[in-house]
């Protein structure tokens, strides 16, 4: 059939249904048309557009065999209390077939403050593990061996200090840094815009970063040296366009410092891996990751001249999304955790999380946290949607929404480049401010029932109180804090204030890399507080502005 | 014309989500309230002294972190130490059920858990506030 008699048999087809859909109940936010045909791709080429996975401009995936060559490593975020408590977490994860580990760490250990600041003083091990020094790391990964396991750690502003922990971990059980295997978040730019644990200013922040680039790329060459992130802006309010437009502009920004620090795009490129959300519009999420390998395959070649073709690769470790857990009927999150995990796999992720269904209300309890990783091995072993490679590529309403999601996202990349790139936009509260108007316009619409969220604005049922959720005993804080005066007792308190002399010399001069000083600090014991306490000193602190 | 109400949206502790604050601190704006938010990250004595240089009528704080149980009954006290004993002190966050009756006991005179509409709060603030 000709494109002009299909686009004939199309009106007559909407003419025809028009009246009957009239009088189905109106429901807002859906997408323009009922109904796509190739009329809506009828501009696609499908070796320029999307290609054969493993190729440019890796539309159908990164990888050539991807799941038929192996899953996607499926990654639990864990980590409360104390090193002890989630050692033994990550150990009960690796036994149940979690293939890396992930470690979420306290509010303080993230903002660089020791578990014996006063500003700590409640915060210790609840929404992480408390980390002061190198021995709280030696134990947390105590019986694990770092030379087969994958690590990632969410950590940013401090990341180069727990980078330095995790390699001298390392070199303890004998494995030397070339053999380690794993990710940090060190995604300054998002904590500004989106997840709010930055220290530093912008300017030595990309200091920092641009640091960790070059000292990974010669001596730990495995290591993901940051994961560019979209989860947080997301969960922050953001849409599926701004979740990756904001953090591909973040991307470029990170690339720009680092060439401007010297270092060439081919050198540091294939190390860069992002993070996106699966939320819970299933269509909606696989056109965005789709979108997003392409948007930066096209950043990466056209933009940066990058050559290697593992410089183009956008790869991306995955988390469901935490606020669309509902605390009403909590039961019914593990569907919804189940359909944004099909979402993330058919959209090709090299990596995911999987939240629990008690996490609207606290931690999650192993319980939980089994059904959540088991929820990952259903899909892959049982569903069929891990069988083929992107198995919706060439359906007309997801081509069709990929090119939409990757238009709106250029608008966006071409807008914060005019404001002068993602840091301006950021400290002129740009990209806050467009994550914050989504943010109020979906609560508007869940309020006045526009957008049915089940069991909170629609199906509601008398909540029963819930019952067997995790506890962090508060006597962590008590525990941390003696095990701190024990070690700074103990350890060569000459040596410490050396290093952390060195550190504060090495921070003043631009030019200087930090990592091997920062190394140094971490081997004698130097705690956490203390070291990012000299950087406080010398670069001070970043202060946020907000416009409502 | 009638005074307006004052409003101190509050971040106590390190905890980085502010998505609530600010949907919450708009929606109070758009009700007709007068709207302070402090940003992240600020001390009990922080928020105590806003909340006098500001001459607020209400304090409500958000904290998804969990230290709750440490951070909300600290601040009831000092505001309540510089004499502000009409101000109204509510909460919100992930915070347990089983919390909820000893943050009231020390003075929260409501906590909202994930999910509640703005409209709850503020049709509390306005049956409440003194």
């Amino acid at each position: 059939m000709s494109n002009e008699n299909l686009k004939a048999k199309v009106a007559e087809y909407n003419a025809k249904v028009e009246k009957a859909a009239a009088k189905f109940p109106e429901r807002k936010n859906l997408p323009e048309q009922r109904l796509y045909t190739p009329v809506d791709v009828e501009g696609l080429d499908y070796e320029r557009d999307l290609g054969f996975p493993g190729s440019y401009p890796f539309t159908r995936g990164v990888q050539p065999t991807m799941y038929r060559g192996r899953f996607w490593t499926m990654r639990m975020y864990a980590g409360f209390s104390t090193a002890e408590e989630s050692n033994k977490r990550y150990r009960y994860l690796i036994e149940s077939g979690a293939t890396g580990l992930s470690c979420a760490f306290d509010l303080p250990t993230q903002i660089g403050y020791d578990s014996d600041d006063d500003i700590s003083t409640g915060e210790v091990g609840k929404v992480g593990v408390a980390i002061d020094s190198l021995a709280d790391m030696e134990i947390l990964f105590d019986q694990i061996d770092l030379g087969k396991v994958s690590t990632s750690m969410t950590i940013n502003a401090p990341a180069s200090v727990l980078l330095a922990m995790y390699i001298a971990v390392a070199e303890k059980q004998g494995v030397t840094p070339d053999k380690l295997n794993g990710t940090i978040q060190n995604d300054i730019l998002k904590e500004y815009a989106a997840r709010g644990t930055y220290i530093f200013p912008p300017k030595p922040s990309m200091r920092l970063i641009t640091n960790i680039f070059e000292y990974c790329s010669q001596n730990v060459p495995n290591w993901n040296t940051i994961s560019i992130s979209g989860y947080h802006i997301r969960e922050a309010g953001s849409t599926a366009s701004q979740e990756i437009a904001f953090t591909i502009a973040d991307g470029i920004a990170y690339c720009e410092a680092a060439i401007k620090a010297g270092l060439k795009i081919d050198d540091f490129a294939g190390r860069l891996s992002f993070f996106w959300n699966a939320h819970n519009n299933v269509l909606e999420e696989v056109a965005k990751f789709r979108a997003s390998r392409r948007v930066w395959s096209k950043v990466m070649k056209e933009r940066f001249g990058a050559t290697n073709p593992k410089s183009w690769m956008l790869r991306v470790h995955t988390q469901t999304a935490g606020s669309m857990l509902t605390a009403q009927q909590p039961e019914n999150n593990v569907v919804r955790v189940a359909l944004q995990t099909a979402a993330a796999v058919m959209g090709g992720t090299q990596s995911l999380h999987t939240n629990s269904k008690d996490e609207a209300l606290a931690l999650p309890t192993e319980d939980s946290v089994r059904v959540a990783l088991r929820t990952q091995q259903i899909v892959a072993y049982e569903s069929g949607l891990a069988d083929v490679i992107d198995p919706l590529g060439g359906s007309y309403y997801v081509e069709a929404l990929t090119d939409q999601i990757e238009k709106e996202a250029w608008e966006y990349i071409k807008k914060i480049d005019e404001i002068g790139g993602a840091v301006t936009a950021i400290e002129k509260g740009y990209i806050q401010k467009e994550i914050q108007d989504s943010a109020y316009k979906w609560q508007m619409e869940v309020e006045k029932g526009d957008r049915v969220i089940v069991g909170v604005n629609k199906f509601q049922i008398e909540e029963k109180p819930v019952e067997g959720l995790l506890r962090v005993d508060s006597s962590v804080g008590e525990l941390q804090k003696k095990k701190l005066a024990d070690l700074r007792a103990k350890r060569d308190n000459g040596a410490v204030q050396d290093k952390l002399a060195a550190l504060e010399k090495a921070c003043q001069d631009e030019t200087v890399n930090l990592m091997p000083f920062i190394l140094d600090a971490v081997k004698t014991y130097a705690t956490l507080g203390e070291i990012c306490g000299v950087m406080r000193k010398v670069f001070g602190e970043y202060e946020a502005h907000v416009n409502l | 014309m009638e005074k307006r109400i004052r409003v101190l949206v509050a971040k106590p502790g390190l905890d980085g989500h502010d998505r609530g604050a600010k949907v919450v601190a708009r929606a109070l704006r758009d009700a007709g309230f007068e709207v302070i938010y402090t940003g992240l990250r600020q001390t009990p004595e922080q928020i105590a002294e806003a909340a006098l240089q500001e001459d607020v009528n209400v304090v409500a704080l958000s904290l998804l972190s969990g230290a709750h149980p440490h951070l909300f009954p600290r601040v009831v006290e000092l505001v309540r130490g510089k004499g502000m004993n009409d101000v109204l002190i509510v909460g919100g966050g992930v915070i347990p059920d089983a919390d909820i009756p000893a943050l009231k006991d020390a003075g929260v005179a409501e906590v909202f858990t994930p999910g509640t509409p703005t409209s709850a709060i503020v049709d509390f603030i306005k049956a409440n506030v003194k």
